[in-house]
């Protein structure tokens, strides 16, 4: 493979570990807040409690992480400018900016006791949300010309919404007790297995963009998580089946799964950043991948007829995509905003 | 050309967009390689044996331009017939003193003239060829000629049996240019050269800075004219200058030996009186334009000294300095460590990395009374006393070092107004943008002002010696918060203008010889003709002709390309519809064309200078070298040069190898210095490498104007050495590792760079590796490195003094150089076993 | 204001003479900092790379074949997208399309998410360290906007780029995207004709992954021997398809929550 003196093409994102920390903090926070309407709904108060303050307490986090995470943090409510369906940043930033007040007011009512409807119908419109929210950091990261990032959008939601909801799972099963714990403990392992079964195949399904997964510190912080989740996995089942018998023992077994959820988690998300940022630093895996599409393309197109046609069946995509950019263009345009407006 | 003037390469670009094969010949592949059709690798300082070998083969297959040679050279003169040849004493001209090491050049005349009786030596020691950049030195008029060229001693038969040894084979075994490649460029030149056709040669001071440099200049010219590519459009000899008005600092020198328009500064013992040094100037019975010479130098005086110039008192010819033999600048520097000059101004001059031989310039300069430096930033020449390499060797103590050190800040070309003058002799006026910064002002200021206050101080001396300074005509209009004073005005006055009125003359033929006219430089009188500043004109490319006569003004009287008589054929035909440029109109008479005619306007073709004449009527109407004296283009030179009146190939004065075509091994006639601290290693096996210096786009000379600025630092951020993989090889050196480059002179150290840019070359059956070093660098600035240029020592090219600083022998080791005392001990070791120094 | 007619870069690498005379007129104008002082050892390449204080690159590559000597000279820049990844990804709208088709970032809205640096799949844009925000080639806004008739800026009432104003061969030529389009043909169809059969236009086919460059090339090798991506995507392209992705695993999400409280009997 030809290259310039070996030097990346793509720009290594700038973002600091910041970024996949809020990564975990958003699933944990969506995945609670899912965890908490469920309980509400099936009453099980203590796993809602836990629930809803895991919520909160994560999705106040992760909007630290990202505004600590800019490089002008003052200026963070310029997020909030525009709404910009092409940008996966500010769908989110909306998404987390409606789902921190609901949160928020579920969590307030569960500690006040005050309003408890309120706090149910808050508790539902965040846990409405936290889909949302847990996979949009999955287009995110996969919107990017990050070689392993985007060449694993398929599978990056569901590694992320897994890892939410194991995450979440694991904070119940640590902070609820054994009783309500149930939904947690099925929880766990459904998550879990999400994670595990999305994980692998980012691994073994991408081709050479699927390579930073499986080596350097991107291939041991998955390696890691993969045995943590596993761990958790056993411990969730463990705990739930000496429910009757050793009861202390069986708490114990399962606040350890629960930290071993989450710490697996944390793991996923710094693993899938650092396997991103692995794929930019080598420009192999830009490159080898877009010669082989040229090259096929060119077989395609029947050898030598010279013009190669764009790749496939995302030319509708892109049809589809192009409208609303081209209209938000054009808005720039006619505000004529260049260094002149302030937001409102 | 890329490297060092990439605004004017965008010609040869367009060139080649159009169709011009371009041709690049250098020891090291540059970016002008990598845009050039053809590459040539050519080992250092071997460019005569390159080109003589096309003479050679121009000769040898008839394929010069014959009618045009036989017109309009000297191809049919012929010479004395006690003239001998290189190949008849073995790399010497006749009339060789080994003692003086001078030629006695009687015997290179044209039949029938008598020898000049000239001293070589004290011509040398003045650079007196020097003056020949504007006209052609004097010989008497009327020559013997043989139009058939077979008269065994007429100038092509010369020149043939000259350059006969100068085979292809022989360019393979000098230059380590495979005969395949040599005969590539032949075949290119010369079928890209004739009626229909001409082709530019391009230089600059990788040409210059020989020992030999002269002669490199001279061969290209013998080629351009056998070919017939001089005068002509898209022909000629082209000399990049090394920065902005170069040309101008010859045109109004800033050398020691030139007036202003090559008028000659007076030698005490040539000429002593006004009338001998004005005849020595305009050689009474000369052809040419130069027989006007007394009102030019008249003029000169009256703008110096004005009113105090009168014919009563040889218009103050007595004010003007005398030499007394050589003042070069680096003749001065070795006074100076030898303890014999008191001050040292240094304007816009970094001869601490800029000069050969670094360490003499920091000595020299730390034994002054006082050195004033003006410069845009505290240069290496200002602060070598407290941080240059001899302070870490211990050869200076700051606090020891006796030199006073002024400091002067300058104004930057934008904050100034002036004129500059470009390589086409192109003046072109810019104006001032923003006012200097705090202290700095620019050179006028400087000048005139230092001038008013010394005057000021003088003004009540009694003294005769003061009188040159008080006597100057030291008037010129100021303005402004600092009293700046009007760059118009000066030029106004280098324009010339007539005493009585103060108006501006139309230009140099209307300056008188009798005190009516003053004029500060002959040639670019009309300059300011019609009251009307023309270097100001900046008339679009695109509204008027392509010569553009609208843009700036060109010396002498706005022609853009010289001796453009040459462009017609004898009888005043273009020599093809391609190439036509000036022709003359016989329906009315007189010269017209695209450019203003060089040439008097209305002179026939078919005139013929009646017996006897002189001056610009000795020139018949076929003879466009007008400011020659015989008006013809002179592939031979009878007379005017110190080192042989043809180009011979010489081994520089620092070579690996035995010189493989005669045994005369360098110029017989070389400048040299010899004394300890100036060692030479003429051939040996201790320093087995050639290695040349040059320049790199992102950087400026000296640095001065380049490693002080963060936006150029960076891109070139530090001194590098370049070599083959080859000799990566040999030596041991990795990339981006240092190494260090060992001289008779100084050891310098700097990052590797391999690259297959530079490779080794075979040379008369071995291997040669060339070396390649930017010269930018030294201690202060952004960025900062070590100084090539201190690995030269002085030995300069005879005719003109300029220092051979463009090839010499090294040895190359991995690793840093010593640092300390350590380091002159490490060279001295090299000097012992070179013997060059005993113990 | 009107929509004035879509200007761009043509960049004839066959030309280019690596002076950089286009680096440092960008930085002069538009006061970009300096990136330090480095010795890359990459032949004359210094700069390394296109980044928030570098919108002009000139790249050098050295080739040796069959002991010919070939040395390229580029000068890269901001591609200036038809789809642009870095506008379409920027959440808070800093970075938009200017009337000459151009994509700018405004230095007052940037809040330096960061998220345009790994969008750009040519590895263009980038954050200024101290500083936070993005920075790339404005391609000179403010001068092609000078004389503010919003016309054919360059030949009418603006001023050229400073690039393209410094460069002395006219290897950077600035114009409407069309004009440069048929002038990138005739040149490469000269080359071709002269036996440069390596010599092909990158960046110019609005049937690319990203519509076409505004900033477009005349190469002599493969992209990537540049440095450049040999088949660029904007990576908005599958964002339909990325979005269509999280859906599903948003309601598997969905249903695994309600089967764990389903499911189980505590």
């Amino acid at each position: 493979m030809k290259s310039y003196y070996g030097r990346q093409i793509v720009k290594t994102p700038v973002w600091r570990p910041d970024i996949p920390a809020y990564l975990f903090c958003g699933g944990l926070a969506a995945g609670s807040a899912l965890l908490a309407a469920g309980a509400d709904l099936t009453r099980r108060p203590a796993l809602r409690r836990s629930g809803r303050l895991t919520a909160l307490g994560a999705v106040a986090a992760g909007a630290a992480f990202l505004i600590h995470d800019l490089g002008r943090p003052a200026r963070f409510h310029h997020m909030l400018r525009v709404v910009k369906p092409t940008s996966p940043m500010s769908i989110g930033t909306w998404t987390l900016t409606a789902f921190g007040p609901a949160a928020g007011l579920a969590a307030a009512a569960e500690l006040t006791g005050v309003a408890p409807a309120a706090g149910r119908a808050a508790g539902l419109a965040a846990a409405g949300l936290a889909p949302a929210l847990a996979t949009y950091t999955a287009v995110l990261l996969a919107d990017t010309a990050v070689p392993s990032w985007h060449e694993a959008y398929p599978q990056l939601p569901f590694a992320f919404a897994g890892s939410a909801l194991a995450s979440a799972a694991g904070a119940g099963l640590l902070a609820a007790p054994t009783a309500e714990a149930g939904p947690a403990r099925r929880l766990a392992v459904a998550g879990a297995a999400m994670e595990l079964a999305a994980s692998h195949r980012l691994a073994s399904t991408l081709g050479l963009t699927g390579e930073p997964y499986r080596s350097g510190r991107a291939g041991a912080l998955l390696r890691a998580s993969q045995a943590l989740t596993a761990a958790g996995i056993a411990g969730a089942v463990l705990g739930g089946a000496r429910r009757d018998s050793r009861r202390r023992r069986a708490r114990l077994v399962s606040a350890l799964s629960g930290a071993a959820l989450l710490a697996a988690g944390a793991l996923t998300r710094f693993g899938i950043f650092a396997a991103g940022v692995a794929s930019t630093k080598d420009p192999r895996y830009t490159v080898v991948p877009q010669r082989a599409r040229l090259e096929q393309s060119a077989a395609d197109a029947g050898g030598g007829a010279g013009g190669r046609a764009p790749a496939g069946s995302a030319d509708d995509e892109r049809g589809a995509v192009g409208p609303g950019r081209d209209q938000l263009a054009d808005d720039r345009v006619a505000r004529d905003l260049p260094g002149d407006e302030e937001p409102a | 050309m890329a490297e060092c003037h990439p605004v004017g390469f965008q010609w040869v670009m367009e060139a080649k967009r159009r169709g011009a094969t371009v041709i690049h010949i250098d020891p090291r592949f540059t970016r002008t390689s990598a845009l050039a059709d053809t590459y040539v690798p050519i080992r250092a300082g071997t460019d005569i044996a390159f080109l003589g070998g096309v003479v050679n083969y121009i000769l040898g297959n008839e394929l010069d331009f014959r009618e045009y040679v036989l017109a309009y050279t000297n191809a049919a003169t012929i010479v004395d017939e006690s003239y001998q040849d290189t190949e008849d004493l073995d790399g010497l001209f006749s009339g060789f003193d080994p003692e003086k090491g001078v030629y006695d050049p009687g015997s290179w005349q044209y039949a029938g003239h008598a020898p000049d009786s000239g001293d070589t030596d004290a011509d040398r020691e003045t650079a007196r060829p020097l003056r020949h950049e504007s006209h052609g030195p004097p010989i008497p008029a009327g020559t013997e000629r043989d139009e058939t060229l077979r008269h065994p001693r007429c100038v092509y038969q010369i020149l043939k049996r000259h350059f006969a040894r100068y085979t292809p084979e022989m360019v393979e075994r000098v230059c380590g240019v495979p005969r395949e490649k040599f005969l590539e460029v032949c075949q290119a030149w010369t079928r890209n050269s004739g009626r229909e056709r001409t082709s530019a040669l391009v230089y600059s001071v990788g040409w210059t800075q020989h020992t030999v440099g002269v002669q490199y200049i001279r061969t290209g010219a013998i080629i351009q004219l056998l070919l017939g590519n001089v005068g002509r459009p898209g022909g000629g000899v082209l000399a990049l200058r090394g920065h902005a008005s170069i040309q101008g600092s010859t045109d109004i020198p800033t050398l020691f030996n030139l007036l202003p328009g090559y008028l000659p500064m007076p030698h005490h013992a040539q000429h002593a009186s006004f009338s001998d040094w004005v005849a020595a100037i305009r050689h009474p019975g000369q052809k040419g334009f130069w027989a006007d010479a007394r009102a030019y130098a008249v003029s000169l005086l009256k703008a110096y000294w004005g009113d105090a110039a009168t014919a009563e008192n040889d218009y103050c010819y007595g004010h003007l300095p005398r030499m007394t033999g050589d003042h070069g600048t680096y003749q001065t520097v070795l006074n100076m460590v030898d303890g014999k000059v008191k001050g040292y101004f240094l304007l816009g001059q970094n001869p601490a990395v800029g000069s050969a031989h670094g360490r003499a310039q920091r000595l020299g300069m730390a034994n002054l009374d006082w050195l004033v430096v003006r410069d845009l930033y505290l240069v290496e020449s200002a602060t070598f006393w407290k941080d240059g390499p001899e302070v870490a060797t211990g050869e200076l103590v700051p606090e020891e070092c006796r030199t006073e050190v002024f400091f002067l800040p300058a104004a930057s070309h934008v904050e100034k107004e002036g004129s500059f003058t470009q390589t086409q002799r192109l003046l072109q006026w810019r104006e001032k943008a923003v006012d200097p910064p705090g202290d700095c002002r620019s050179e006028l200021w400087f000048v005139y002002h230092l001038g008013r206050i010394i005057r000021q101080k003088l003004a009540a001396s009694t003294l005769p010696r003061d009188r040159a300074v008080l006597d100057l005509a030291w008037d010129y209009p100021v303005s402004g918060q600092h009293d700046e004073p009007s760059a118009t005005a000066v030029l106004r006055e280098i324009n010339g203008f007539e005493v009585a009125s103060g108006e501006p003359v139309s230009g140099y033929t209307a300056l008188k010889d009798d005190g009516s006219t003053a004029c500060g430089c002959w040639i670019y009188s009309g300059v300011f003709a019609g009251g009307v500043n023309q270097a100001a004109r900046r008339r679009p490319g695109a509204e008027q002709s392509w010569v553009a006569a609208e843009w700036g003004w060109a010396w002498p009287m706005n022609r853009r390309l010289l001796y453009n008589r040459a462009s017609a054929d004898p009888s005043g035909r273009p020599w093809s519809p391609r190439k036509a440029y000036v022709w003359w109109d016989a329906g009315k008479g007189r010269w017209t064309g695209h450019d203003v005619p060089d040439f008097e306007a209305d002179k026939d073709p078919s005139y013929r200078p009646p017996l006897g004449a002189t001056g610009v009527a000795a020139i018949a109407g076929d003879d466009p070298f007008v400011m020659q004296s015989d008006g013809k283009g002179w592939l031979y030179v009878p007379t005017g040069l110190i080192d042989g009146p043809l180009p011979t190939h010489y081994e520089p004065a620092e070579s690996p190898v035995a010189n493989p075509l005669y045994r005369q091994q360098s110029n017989p006639a070389r400048k040299t210095y010899p004394r300890p601290d100036n060692p030479l290693d003429p051939i040996s096996a201790v320093f087995p490498y050639v290695f040349t210096v040059s320049r790199l786009t992102e950087h400026h000379t000296a640095g001065g104007m380049s490693r002080h600025l963060e936006y150029l630092s960076e891109l070139q951020p530090e001194m590098f050495i370049e070599v083959s993989p080859e000799l990566a090889a040999e030596r041991g050196l990795s990339h981006l590792d240092w190494a260090h480059v060992v001289t008779a002179r100084a050891v310098v150290e700097a990052r590797v760079m391999v690259t297959d840019r530079l490779t080794p070359l075979r040379v008369a059956g071995r291997t040669i590796h060339q070396i390649w070093l930017p010269y930018h660098w030294g201690g202060a600035g952004l960025s900062v490195g070590d100084s090539a240029n201190d690995l030269f020592g002085i030995v300069l090219d005879p005719n003109v003094l300029i220092q051979e600083s463009k090839v010499g022998t090294c040895d190359l080791r991995p690793g840093r150089r010593p640092t300390g005392p350590e380091l002159r001990r490490y060279v001295d070791g090299y000097l012992r076993r070179a013997g060059l120094r005993k113990g | 204001m009107s929509v004035a007619e879509r200007m761009g870069f043509f960049t004839d690498t066959s030309i280019c003479i690596g002076c950089k005379a286009c680096e440092v007129a960008c930085k002069e104008w538009n006061a970009i900092p300096t990136d330090g002082l480095d010795l890359l050892g990459m032949s004359f390449d210094n700069t390394g790379q296109l980044d928030a204080n570098t919108w002009r690159h000139v790249a050098f590559v050295e080739q040796t074949h069959d002991g010919d000597l070939r040395w390229l000279m580029s000068s890269d820049v901001c591609k200036h997208c038809t789809h642009a990844a870095c506008l379409d990804v920027c959440p808070t709208g800093s970075l938009f399309r200017t009337e000459f088709g151009t994509v700018v970032v405004q230095e007052d809205i940037c809040n330096g998410c960061g998220y345009c640096v790994p969008a750009c799949p040519y590895g263009v844009i980038d954050q200024r360290q101290g500083d936070g925000r993005a920075w790339k080639c404005t391609m000179c806004y403010d001068r092609i906007r000078a004389g503010g008739d919003g016309g054919r800026a360059g030949s009418g009432g603006g001023l050229m780029p400073a690039c393209a104003t410094a460069c002395p061969t006219e290897s950077i030529q600035y114009g409407p995207l069309d004009e440069l389009r048929d002038r990138a043909a005739r040149r490469l169809e000269q080359l071709h004709g002269e036996g440069v059969a390596q010599a092909r236009l990158y960046g110019h086919d609005p049937a690319d992954g990203v519509g076409g460059d505004g900033a477009f090339f005349l190469l002599l090798d493969d992209p990537e021997v540049y440095g450049l991506p040999p088949d660029p995507v904007v990576t908005t392209r599958d964002l339909p398809a990325m979005w269509r992705r999280a859906g599903l695993a948003a309601l598997a999400m969905a249903a695994a929550v309600v089967a764990s409280f389903v499911g189980g009997s505590s």
